[in-house]
């Protein structure tokens, strides 16, 4: 009897936890879901801030957005999947093997307000890019790279190695076998490895908070050594910073269901690209 | 070029990819250490571990003591590690022992969602849903303190504590199990008495990573503790941790003074005990993977 109602309250115990992880995320999407919707009109998503951001829209933040994460992808994806194909198709297990693993892991465990600081020495003022686009990019290319490490990786450990044998037997160099054979069978899931990378880069503010990003502007960016709006930053702005902070919340809440809408759309490019592939092999 | 030079031109391309994550490393390591040491040119090594006092933009005399900031930091640490812990192990426990196929396939894309949103909406919320809550709840006046960004921070922290939890939890043998029921232990004894002290070092890593990602959180705590920058008196006084005070006045200070060099300081304690978090986990997990 001791024994059952022991059981009894202990599944009860995990239950309940598994319970409260879920209605963290239960309350986060309900929360900015129904309150954030009401606000998000074409006007918003297509219009430029008004009055001081209390009025109209943030399209200026969702381009800085693009932009900035497009750079981070053209700084990172080459990097990241060369080095991955370094570690799976040319490296021993030697100690050097060995530090550059532990060195990927520690990257990725780096604070991403370290990334920030580490941005403002190196690129807007060694490099004298400036608070730009370009070091925000780059700054946050440099946060996203062990992530695409890791997940390149991964895919090109279940390219089989009978296909790289054919490709080796028939007079191919090994580089030739690695653009030809190796990339292109792991490509669905380096490409979701690079999208779960990329959509955790577009929603992060403390790497691009000195390094490029800027609460107003009136107008798009027009090179990679402007200032540009995103729009986790916007979010961070209207929730912290404004003038008239219970004034514009529908509008936080608005940024809010946005900046999510483009995370959970990008996860689920991801995963839908990854559930087919698991389908074909 | 020829296919055999450009075969052995990008062995060196990958070559040197391979070699740049230990480069970005030891380069981010370099470069706040340099800046960061530019700082003690003006502020006494002792006044900047000892004093609680900080205060660098004062007009007359600057005080640059982080005795307060890593008091702030430290704490909402233990508090969010003290309600994420049991909550992710409890549920990994059940998504690895218990957990039908069906909750499974819910609850595991739940648990990616949820690793996903970005930590800024988190603060958000902090700010207008749980600081207000927690206001009412114990009747402080506002709820930005440090029991609110514990509470964000355990809820960014559940995601990496439940899978890798639930991996080492999985990883345990099957013999294992059936040894214990053959001994008359159902399901509970055996999780309790076999599976998890089995699993411990894969949870204790979990446990590790969950606690290097909150202590270098930003944005949730920057929201969400109130940003006082004074010894906290209790789970319900604002403080101000070191990430948040990086990212409140790094934007303001002028380049190259000794506040913006103190920052760097900053940056190198969270750089050293970061790492020093994630080489353990990492020693704990290749123990474990050998066994």
């Amino acid at each position: 009897m001791k024994k059952r109602i022991q059981f009894a309250v202990g599944l009860a115990f995990i239950l309940l936890c598994t319970m409260l992880s879920l209605s963290a995320l239960g309350v986060i999407l309900f929360d900015i879901f129904a309150k954030g919707i009401t606000h998000l009109t074409t006007e918003f998503i297509f219009g430029f801030p008004k009055n001081g951001m209390t009025e109209g829209g943030i399209f200026p933040a969702i381009i800085g957005t693009t932009f900035v994460t497009l750079i981070t992808a053209i700084f990172s994806i080459p990097l990241g999947v060369a080095s991955a194909v370094y570690l799976n198709e040319y490296a021993g297990n030697t100690w050097l093997t060995r530090l550059i693993r532990t060195s990927i892991r520690n990257l990725a465990g780096v604070p991403s307000i370290v990334y920030g600081l580490f941005g403002v020495a190196l690129f807007v003022q060694a490099f004298q890019m400036g608070t730009s686009l370009l070091a925000s990019g780059m700054t946050l290319g440099l946060m996203s790279l062990p992530y695409i490490i890791t997940a390149t990786e991964e895919a090109l450990k279940t390219v089989p190695k009978g296909i790289k044998e054919g490709s080796t037997a028939l007079g191919a160099t090994k580089f030739e076998t690695i653009l030809l054979v190796i990339l292109p069978v792991a490509l669905p899931g380096i490409i979701t490895g690079i999208i779960l990378a990329l959509s955790r880069a577009a929603g992060e503010t403390a790497p691009i908070l000195f390094t490029g990003v800027f609460f107003y502007q009136r107008y798009l960016p027009t090179s990679v050594f402007d200032e540009f709006m995103a729009l986790p930053y916007h979010l961070f702005i209207l929730s912290t910073q404004h003038h008239d902070i219970e004034g514009v919340r529908p509008l936080a809440y608005s940024t809010a269901l946005l900046l999510l809408i483009l995370v959970f759309a990008l996860n689920l490019v991801a995963f839908y690209i990854r559930a087919r592939y698991r389908q074909q092999t | 070029m020829t296919r055999v030079q450009l075969n052995y031109v990008f062995k060196l391309f990958f070559r040197l990819a391979g070699y740049s994550a230990v480069f970005i490393l030891l380069g981010i390591f370099a470069m706040l250490l340099i800046n960061g040491a530019l700082a003690f040119r003006d502020i006494s090594l002792g006044e900047f571990f000892t004093s609680p006092i900080w205060s660098p933009s004062a007009f007359e005399q600057p005080q640059y003591g982080i005795l307060s900031l890593v008091v702030g930091s430290i704490l909402i640490t233990l508090l969010a590690m003290l309600i994420a812990v049991p909550i992710g192990v409890g549920a990994a426990a059940y998504l690895a022992e218990f957990a039908p196929k069906r909750v499974e396939n819910i609850v595991k894309p739940a648990i990616e969602m949820l690793a996903a949103i970005p930590s800024v909406t988190i603060g958000f919320l902090g700010i207008v849903l749980l600081g207000p809550f927690l206001a009412q709840l114990f009747g402080t006046t506002n709820g930005l303190n440090a029991l609110n960004g514990a509470i964000l921070l355990a809820v960014m922290a559940l995601p990496t504590i439940i899978s890798i939890s639930e991996d080492a939890i999985f990883a345990v043998p099957k013999s294992y199990k059936e040894a214990s029921y053959a001994l008359g232990a159902n399901k509970w004894e055996t999780l309790v008495n076999v599976t998890l002290p089995s699993s411990a070092s894969g949870i204790i890593a979990a446990i590790m990573l969950g606690m290097g990602r909150v202590i270098g959180e930003t944005m949730a705590v920057l929201m969400a503790t109130g940003n006082a920058a004074a010894m906290p008196e209790s789970i319900f006084s604002s403080v101000q941790p070191l990430t948040a005070t990086i990212a409140i006045e790094m934007g303001e200070v002028p380049y190259n003074t000794p506040h913006y060099y103190s920052l760097f300081a900053l940056g190198v304690i969270l750089f050293l005990i970061t790492l020093g978090i994630n080489l353990l986990a990492d020693r704990i997990t290749s123990g474990f993977q050998m066994k």
